[in-house]
């Protein structure tokens, strides 16, 4: 059971969550007529052995989307942050 | 063997005695016995049958290792196949089997197996039914006779009737055994301020100590256990829990433990589970799970009779048991000494085989004892077949093992050396160092907020294992932030002679007399390991899936190690070399009634009901599934079924009136000055010019460009949405709309917030629906100008706030009216008086469903998360004057294709034929195949006067508007032809709709 420390409500269990695929992925802005650039950010994923960050949602709690910092070789878990730039000076990174 | 009750000593209480029976027959024990010692203390030696050959097995050890006595406890729904006698607490009424055996375990015919054991070694099965009977099915026709005649206990076929439990601890640490070291360690870390939970798999502290024989310091076991466990149990920071198996070990510090709260109980109490399973989230965790005693291979060593040395000891220290009459104790270490002088000082005569050259340090203790003790010898063979008679013996010269002599014996303990418990660091990936001094598995590096201390490490005696727990929690509380002086932790190790590490005995031709088994439930041999190494299994992970060494329910926690050498002697390589095996969790049997908890049954997952549930109970509805909702199915009426109630009900609807609850669908508030922006973005059509007071029904797609979901949306102000979602998406389009907010255009102002629940809404279709909603309406002008297709309405019903909108999923004139779900059933009772009188229906799913097939409406069989706007024929919706998510990947070629499969009608081309969705559809009588397409929806429709469908077939209308397919269904048998129609069946031109 990994523990996520959310940014709102502490730490928590990540049954708690849902997974939301990697956090630094760009999607093309709406009006982007590139398909390329489309298809690369819906399925193409790196796949990396140690830190990543990741997109969670806090769906049996907060609500909140999160930035968490998950390494996938030990799946120690360095944090969390909103994934809402807005939102960080307001909500502390949980550690 | 022959075991008798010793007179004296033990932890067993004489003046508490306690019925039990075993295989029918009425025996009695004591209190603070397990079933194991209890069965000895009766003289019983033959308590199990083997897996493959049907041996005799006897208790082999005192604890969660056992191999031998694996029986079944208890009967009817309550039977518990494969348990281990010497785990089970005895109670007064416990009842437990023999099993795997015919007629009984002491007379079993199928012993006759071992006659022809050369046919039944590694690989048997696999090398003969994969071999040359490979594609003849005479696995097939084998199978059931072998599955009969190799196997476990019988588990029973009903359901489970016990109740479990799921809870939750938090502590700063949590303490994993209570032998000296894990005492000592939760002792240690409460008193440096932590807040500490012990658990003991036992129904006793003190593990090894409870032996009592051993001296700490000055101090005799049973004297330092008595005063530590009253400061424990004295301590406010402490939290106790017996009976309870810490039996995984998870990630950022999780802990899975299984507590047995009344299996020891005769009659449990009605309030209480059988068992809890226990999530526990600590900062940290000492591990003092200890250390298995391991035996060395000899011919015929699973004898009954034969057992750790350990467990001789134990059997007489802690349970008042004499094991036999007459014993030999083997050894390659100084710990079976301990078990020699337990059993001289109760008047047991004893000789001791000692493996290695010279004494150890307790030698010349046991000659005063008067124990015989000869060096450099082992045991050959046990001799003896339902029961030990006496042991040949084998002298060392050198490194090879020459017969000997035979002693007459009726107990053969043996110590082959010490395995430390690394199983629970094993789930963590902590992979074992072997240490050839020692000859055992020592922990690795841990990088976790784990300690090891006591056995678990190594560290054999038990004045240090004390000093090891201390240290332990020592270093934890520093690691929390307490202040605490340190202590260095002793190192691995600690017999003053060396142990000879020993794996086998075979004699001077190498070779072996009997079967000598590695791996003894599973009837795995050593010479099944060396046959493994020959064709080729040498990879520790072969080696145990050729063999199947290590897979029974005790999961090799004493065989692995022991066959990993042999394999390891087999290839000529060290032990290190040659690797270990991956323990995974669970490290002890769990129940999986204890893991569901009361997630079980109807409860296994929450049941929603809408607010007038109880009102559509009292209707006589028949209620359905949906997702986790409950809704009404059907409203008989007399003893109507399903079909006769369905098809009265949608024939109501189109003629006069129907109510349906549709207080299910999802809803959505979506507002913000951003609101139009962003829905404009979602949804494939405009949504920017939607008009305060109208809703529009809307499709949304993934990022792939495939349907997500659909609904409709309802402008109530400049900035405030209410959108409604199917019923199973509701969930997850919030969650998608959420994540577009969040992560995706944080600059929009939007909140999105779940309604679903604050709303309760029924649908008001039918030609007379506007006269009903008309009479009611206190404020809201209905008639057709007042309130056009599409418009929406906020007003008072009888005086209740309420939103209507005028939408139709029937195809007829018809309203959604919702109100707060405090006033649903109330709601249901205004609308049912007014329609009621009028000739209405109330109408569940299945009219809902047959009214939408009847209109050509999309539901979730059609938006199955495979198909494009395209597919559904609903591509020109898409706005092309404007970005939504979807909009580009929709157009890839794949999903571009005019020959994918496409929503069309399907009649049957014979009147009076009965479709069925799931129904495949192929181009012509040549049904092989997938075919080209399926049958999603069907309904019987009065209109058509038969059967009607939807269905998606390549090309779609293009190119089958018309023509003749032919229906297959393989597994109900249908096939025949059908025609394919536009996939709407009642008022194409919508006039009824605009009425």
């Amino acid at each position: 059971m990994l523990r996520i420390p959310c940014p709102y409500c502490g730490e928590r269990d990540h049954s708690e969550f849902s997974y939301g695929g990697p956090a630094d992925l760009v999607y093309p802005d709406i009006d982007s007529e590139d398909a390329d650039a489309w298809s690369e950010a819906v399925y193409c994923r790196d796949n990396p052995r140690g830190p990543q960050r990741e997109l969670w949602h806090h769906l049996q709690g907060c609500r909140l989307w999160m930035v968490v910092e998950r390494d996938t070789l030990t799946h120690e878990i360095a944090g969390a942050q909103p994934a809402q730039a807005a939102l960080k000076p307001i909500l502390r990174s949980g550690s | 063997m022959s075991g008798y009750r010793l007179n004296s000593g033990g932890r067993v209480d004489r003046d508490h005695p306690l019925p039990f029976r075993w295989d029918s027959q009425a025996l009695t024990g004591l209190a603070g016995d397990t079933l194991a010692s209890a069965l000895l203390a009766n003289g019983v030696s033959v308590v199990g049958r083997s897996f493959k050959y049907h041996r005799p097995r006897g208790v082999t050890s005192a604890g969660v290792e056992e191999g031998g006595a694996i029986v079944t406890l208890n009967a009817g729904p309550w039977t518990e196949p494969n348990a281990k006698a010497t785990t089970v607490e005895l109670f007064k009424g416990l009842e437990a089997f023999g099993q795997n055996a015919w007629p009984s375990v002491r007379f079993d015919l199928g012993e006759v197996n071992g006659l022809f054991g050369r046919f039944f070694s590694a690989g048997f099965y696999y090398k003969t039914f994969m071999g040359p009977l490979r594609g003849t099915r005479a696995w097939m026709f084998y199978e059931y006779f072998i599955r009969r005649a190799a196997g476990m206990g019988t588990a029973s076929r009903a359901a489970d009737p016990d109740d479990y439990e799921t809870a939750h601890a938090f502590c700063d640490v949590l303490v994993i055994g209570s032998g000296p070291a894990g005492l000592e360690a939760a002792l240690t870390a409460a008193d440096s301020g932590l807040d500490v939970l012990l658990v003991e798999q036992d129904f006793e502290l003190g593990g090894d100590l409870l032996t009592g024989d051993q001296l700490i310091g000055d101090q005799p076991a049973g004297d330092w256990l008595r005063t530590r466990t009253a400061a424990l149990q004295a301590h406010e920071r402490i939290r106790i829990m017996r009976r309870t198996s810490a039996f995984g070990l998870y990630d950022n510090c999780v802990v899975g433990l299984v507590e047995r709260v009344t299996d020891h109980l005769p009659g449990a109490p009605a309030h209480l589970p059988r068992q809890r399973f226990w999530v526990v989230r600590p900062m940290r965790v000492i591990l003092a799970s200890g250390a298995l005693e391991r035996a060395f291979c000899f011919g015929d060593n699973d004898r009954p009779g034969v057992m750790t040395a350990s467990a001789a000891a134990a059997y007489i220290g802690r349970y008042g048991v004499a094991p036999g009459h007459r014993a030999v104790v083997a050894t390659n270490n100084d710990s079976g000494y301990r078990c020699a002088a337990l059993l001289a000082r109760n008047g047991i005569a004893t000789t001791v085989l000692e493996a290695r050259a010279e004494a150890g340090t307790a030698g010349e203790l046991l000659q005063e004892l008067g124990v015989e003790l000869r060096l450099g010898t082992a045991p050959l063979q046990a001799l003896g077949r339902t029961g030990l008679t006496g042991v040949r013996t084998a002298r060392a010269r050198g490194a090879a093992w020459h017969a000997d002599q035979q002693i007459d014996c009726d107990v053969l303990a043996v110590s082959g050396g010490w395995s430390p418990v690394v199983n629970l660091l094993s789930h963590r990936g902590v992979r074992p160092v072997y240490d050839a001094t020692l000859a055992a598995f020592l922990p690795g590096e841990i990088r976790e907020p784990i300690h090891v201390c006591g056995s678990a490490a190594g560290i054999w005696d038990a004045g240090d294992c004390v000093r090891s727990g201390q240290s332990a929690a020592i270093t934890a509380a520093r690691a929390l932030g307490f202040d605490a002086s340190l202590v260095t932790m002793p190192p691995a190790g600690g017999w003053p002679t060396p142990i000879r590490p020993l794996w086998e005995v075979r004699d001077e031709i190498g070779g072996v007399r009997g079967k000598s088994f590695v791996d003894p439930q599973h009837d795995v041999t050593s010479e099944d390991v060396r046959q493994a190494y020959r064709e080729g299994f040498v990879s520790v992970e072969h080696l145990k899936r050729y063999t199947t060494l290590g897979m029974a329910t005790d999961q090799g926690k004493v065989g692995n190690v022991i066959g990993l050498a042999l394999m390891a002697e087999a290839s000529g390589s060290t032990i290190a070399e040659t690797g270990t095996t991956t323990f995974r969790p669970p490290y002890t049997p769990v129940a999986l009634g204890a893991l569901a908890g009361r997630s079980a049954g109807s409860h296994w997952r929450p049941t929603r009901i809408t607010p007038m549930h109880r009102w559509h109970q009292r209707q006589g509805a028949r209620m359905t599934e949906a997702g986790l909702w409950l809704r009404p199915w059907y409203y008989p009426r007399g003893d109507e079924d399903l079909e006769a109630a369905y098809r009265r009900e949608m024939q109501i609807v189109r003629e006069r009136v129907g109510l349906v609850d549709v207080s299910t669908l999802g809803k959505i508030a979506v507002q913000g000055p951003d609101a139009a922006v962003f829905l404009n973005r979602v949804y494939v059509n405009g949504f920017l010019k939607l008009p305060v007071g109208k809703a529009r029904y809307g499709v949304m797609l993934r990022d792939d460009g495939v349907v997500m979901d659909d609904g409709t949306t309802w402008r109530l102000s400049d900035t405030d949405y209410f959108m409604t979602t199917t019923t199973a998406n509701a969930a997850a389009v919030l969650a998608w709309l959420e994540q577009l907010l969040e992560t995706r255009w944080p600059d929009l102002l939007v909140r999105v917030t779940s309604v679903t629940e604050q709303w309760a809404g029924f649908a008001v279709a039918g030609p007379r629906s506007r006269q009903i909603l008309a009479a009611l309406a206190d404020d809201i002008d209905l008639s057709d100008a007042g309130c056009p297709f599409m418009a929406v309405r906020q007003g008072l019903l009888q005086g209740v706030a309420c939103r209507i909108a005028r939408l139709s999923f029937s195809g007829e004139l018809a309203y959604e009216v919702y109100v707060p779900s405090g006033y649903g059933e109330a709601l249901a009772e205004v609308l049912w008086a007014t329609a009621g009188p009028q000739g209405g229906v109330l109408y569940g799913t299945e009219a809902l469903g047959a009214l939408r097939i009847e209109k050509g409406h999309v539901a979730g069989a059609e938006l199955d998360g495979r198909t494009t706007l395209d597919d559904l024929g609903m591509g020109r919706m898409a706005s092309t004057t404007k970005p939504f998510i979807g909009g580009v990947l929709r157009h890839r070629a794949g999903l571009a294709d005019p020959n994918r499969p496409r929503l069309v009608g399907i009649v049957p081309v014979e009147p009076g034929q009965r479709l069925r969705n799931g129904a495949l559809l192929f181009a012509d009588q040549n049904v092989s195949g997938h075919g080209i397409g399926w049958i999603s929806s069907v309904t019987y429709s009065h209109e058509c006067a038969g059967h009607i469908g939807l269905g998606f077939i390549a090309g779609g209308l293009a190119s089958w508007l018309d023509r003749t397919a032919v229906l297959s269904d393989p597994v109900r048998g249908d096939r025949f032809s059908v025609r394919v129609v536009a996939p709407c069946f009642v008022d194409p031109q919508g006039e009824r709709l605009y009425a």
